[in-house]
């Protein structure tokens, strides 16, 4: 065994699928890794280039309508890749618009169908509304998951398909049920940005232990992260208006 | 309501509402509602003409040096900030400043709009000129996204009758040229070698900023600079000159202003117009300086990730004391992710002596990420300013805050030193 124990993170798209602090999500893990005495090694798959081997986590964020339209086609060509990835339970994090191009189809306002690799069993439509503001999510896992939504896609899950949790405060995958987020095996996609990893350290920790008992059979940190301003960045956030 | 009496009793209003101590809101609503073409049909009048200056960063700054730029000149020029209801707000400045007969003692107005008021502004008021300046993330709670954005200052260009100003450097700004038939347009812009210091949101991940020689032709370029020196090449000729203001992003909307200027005054020559930049004070709240027992304290307002990162690196941290505040209220944006887009970690070594705000712990929790130190906390600004004040009496002091931040410690410091009043 390494004795650096690497652990390798994937960063789908970041030159086009940034633009909610996606980037927070990558740092987070990269340093709870670190404090937990692995080795990140962070990736970065932009389209057209090869896609790398022995991955251990991919996380995915959104973009703006052009950022989407410029990596919808190249998301086809790395299908396999991924749909191998999810089967064999390799934890992936998908916000916003990667979580909907993770879907079956995103309809736009025009009728149009954008084709998505339907890793996660969910369809989504485009909406006159924003669904903007503060969110809380109470999940079975990871506890009460506090972020911020900003979309227009509403999101409905299938059979195939999980809810990642249900909606406290916000709006989440739709206006017509509470639903949030999906997922399938360790795949989980959301709507919450925020950046959503850095005040919901069991979310994080989740994908980082999935990730180590992989790659290595076990879970055997070296040390622990100091967590302190974590409660209060929580608390504060669980108060402040929608 | 025939003219004279709008404007009388609407003077008349408005001294009410001030006797009150109340805003604009009230005699601007007034003025609006008994007769809703006043603002336009006021400022049409003006002999210049009306100027918008809008984009993401640095619009009060630049407007601040246009306004100036052109009062040097000779010209007598109203303006008025941005505010929580633009035609309103101008509505109630425009009150005040009209004389009884209707006329305003004016020859030009220069308007600082944002995006979203600027397009419903430009359906009233048809500007003669158009500055953009920039379209950064900023504010996508509100607006939605960045294209978005730029279509909205699309509108506002197009709206435009004579000049539009643009910055050849962003390209969405650049491409607002495509669908300006028949205006004047001009650009201002940046050497190459400088081209990499300004990246744009598109180039924050990934993305480099190309060293190529940009191909469209700028009236004025910002050759280079360093400390408070700075270099433009207006024309064929190169000026050099020292600055008030802090910055990269303000020295760089310098040009913009030059620009500006030299369009509506084709005759004024540089010279005169540079020694004029050269007194020119950053607008209030934006890298504004005050001393106190012996050190500067600097309050620099951030309110995006391009402009935090800008700022950061306009200002080195060695050998300051650096306190960070952070709200999230409406005018700050609600969303914190954008914290997360901004690189810390040349504060690494310095620290940071205090962060406060409402969302302290966020902005402490992003810090510890890039591995900053962080000596205290206190989300109450002003037990934060106090203790920041006495904590490190001997070193020049930096503030970087979000707009309320900014606001709420600004008027705090009144209590420690001479505070300007706050607009």
């Amino acid at each position: 065994m390494n004795s650096n124990r690497p652990i390798k993170l994937l960063h789908l798209y970041p030159r086009d699928m940034n633009i909610y602090g996606d980037h927070g999500n990558i740092l987070t893990l990269q340093r709870r890794l670190e404090w937990y005495g692995y080795t990140p090694v962070v990736l970065t798959y932009d389209p057209g280039d090869s896609f790398p081997d022995n991955v251990d986590i991919i996380v995915g964020g959104g973009g703006q309508d052009s950022g989407q339209s410029k990596v919808q086609d190249d998301l086809h060509t790395i299908v396999h890749h991924l749909q191998t990835l999810a089967d064999s339970n390799v934890p992936m994090l998908m916000v916003c618009g990667l979580y909907q191009l993770f879907g079956k189809f995103f309809k736009t306002s025009d009728d149009e169908i954008i084709k998505g690799i339907g890793l996660l069993d969910i369809e989504t439509y485009a909406k006159p509304e924003r669904l903007i503001g503060n969110i809380i999510v109470r999940t079975k896992e990871f506890g009460d998951v506090i972020g911020y939504e900003n979309h227009s896609g509403q999101t409905f899950i299938g059979e195939g398909a999980t809810a990642f949790g249900s909606v406290i405060k916000g709006a989440g995958n739709n206006m017509a049920d509470s639903s949030e987020g999906a997922r399938y095996n360790n795949v989980i996609g959301t709507y919450l940005h925020g950046s959503i990893l850095p005040k919901n350290p069991r979310l994080a920790d989740f994908l980082i232990t999935t990730a180590v008992t992989n790659r290595y059979g076990s879970f055997e940190p070296s040390g622990t992260p100091d967590d302190h301003l974590i409660e209060p960045a929580r608390e504060i956030a669980l108060k402040r208006p929608r | 309501m025939p003219y004279p009496f709008v404007v009388i009793a609407g003077k008349l209003v408005r001294h009410a509402a001030r006797l009150r101590g109340g805003g604009s809101a009230l005699p601007g609503l007034f003025a609006e509602k008994v007769d809703p073409g006043f603002v336009s049909r006021t400022l049409q009048q003006l002999p210049h003409g009306v100027v918008v200056v809008t984009g993401t960063n640095g619009k009060t700054t630049t407007t601040k040096m246009v306004v100036e730029l052109l009062e040097s000149q000779g010209l007598r020029v109203f303006t008025n900030r941005s505010g929580s209801n633009f035609v309103r707000g101008v509505a109630a400045s425009l009150l005040g400043a009209v004389k009884l007969n209707g006329k305003l003692p004016a020859d030009i107005a220069v308007l600082e709009l944002d995006e979203a008021h600027g397009v419903h502004f430009v359906k009233r008021v048809a500007p003669r000129y158009c500055l953009v300046l920039n379209v950064m993330r900023d504010q996508l709670d509100r607006f939605g996204e960045i294209d978005k954005t730029a279509q909205l200052l699309r509108t506002i260009a197009d709206a435009t009758t004579d000049s539009v100003i643009l910055n050849r450097e962003d390209d969405r700004v650049a491409n607002i040229a495509s669908t300006l038939d028949g205006r004047l347009v001009r650009y201002f812009g940046l050497a190459p070698e400088l081209r990499q210091q300004f990246p744009t949101d598109d180039e924050l991940h990934g993305q480099r900023a190309e060293q190529t020689p940009n191909k469209l032709a700028a009236d004025v370029i910002l050759e280079s600079f360093e400390g408070d020196r700075a270099k433009f090449r207006i024309g064929e000729q190169t000026f050099e000159t020292t600055l008030e203001l802090h910055g990269i992003y303000n020295i760089f909307n310098a040009a913009a202003a030059l620009t500006l200027v030299r369009t509506i005054l084709p005759d004024a020559s540089p010279k005169p117009l540079l020694e004029k930049l050269s007194t020119i004070t950053p607008a209030f709240g934006r890298g504004e300086q005050f001393m106190y027992k012996g050190q500067p304290i600097e309050f620099v307002l951030v309110k995006n990730p391009s402009g935090f990162r800008l700022s950061l690196a306009s200002f080195p941290a060695s050998g300051n004391s650096v306190m960070i505040a952070i709200n999230d209220r409406y005018a700050d944006g609600r969303d914190m992710s954008w914290l997360w887009d901004v690189d810390f970690e040349g504060l690494r070594n310095s620290g940071v002596n205090l962060v406060t705000g409402i969302r302290a712990y966020d902005m402490a929790l992003r810090l510890q990420y890039d591995l900053v130190p962080v000596e205290r906390i206190e989300p109450d600004r002003a037990k934060a300013l106090k203790q920041f004040l006495a904590s490190h009496p001997d070193t020049p002091k930096r503030i970087f805050c979000s707009y309320t931040a900014m606001r709420e410690l600004r008027r705090e410091m009144a209590h420690y030193v001479k505070v300007g009043a706050i607009e």
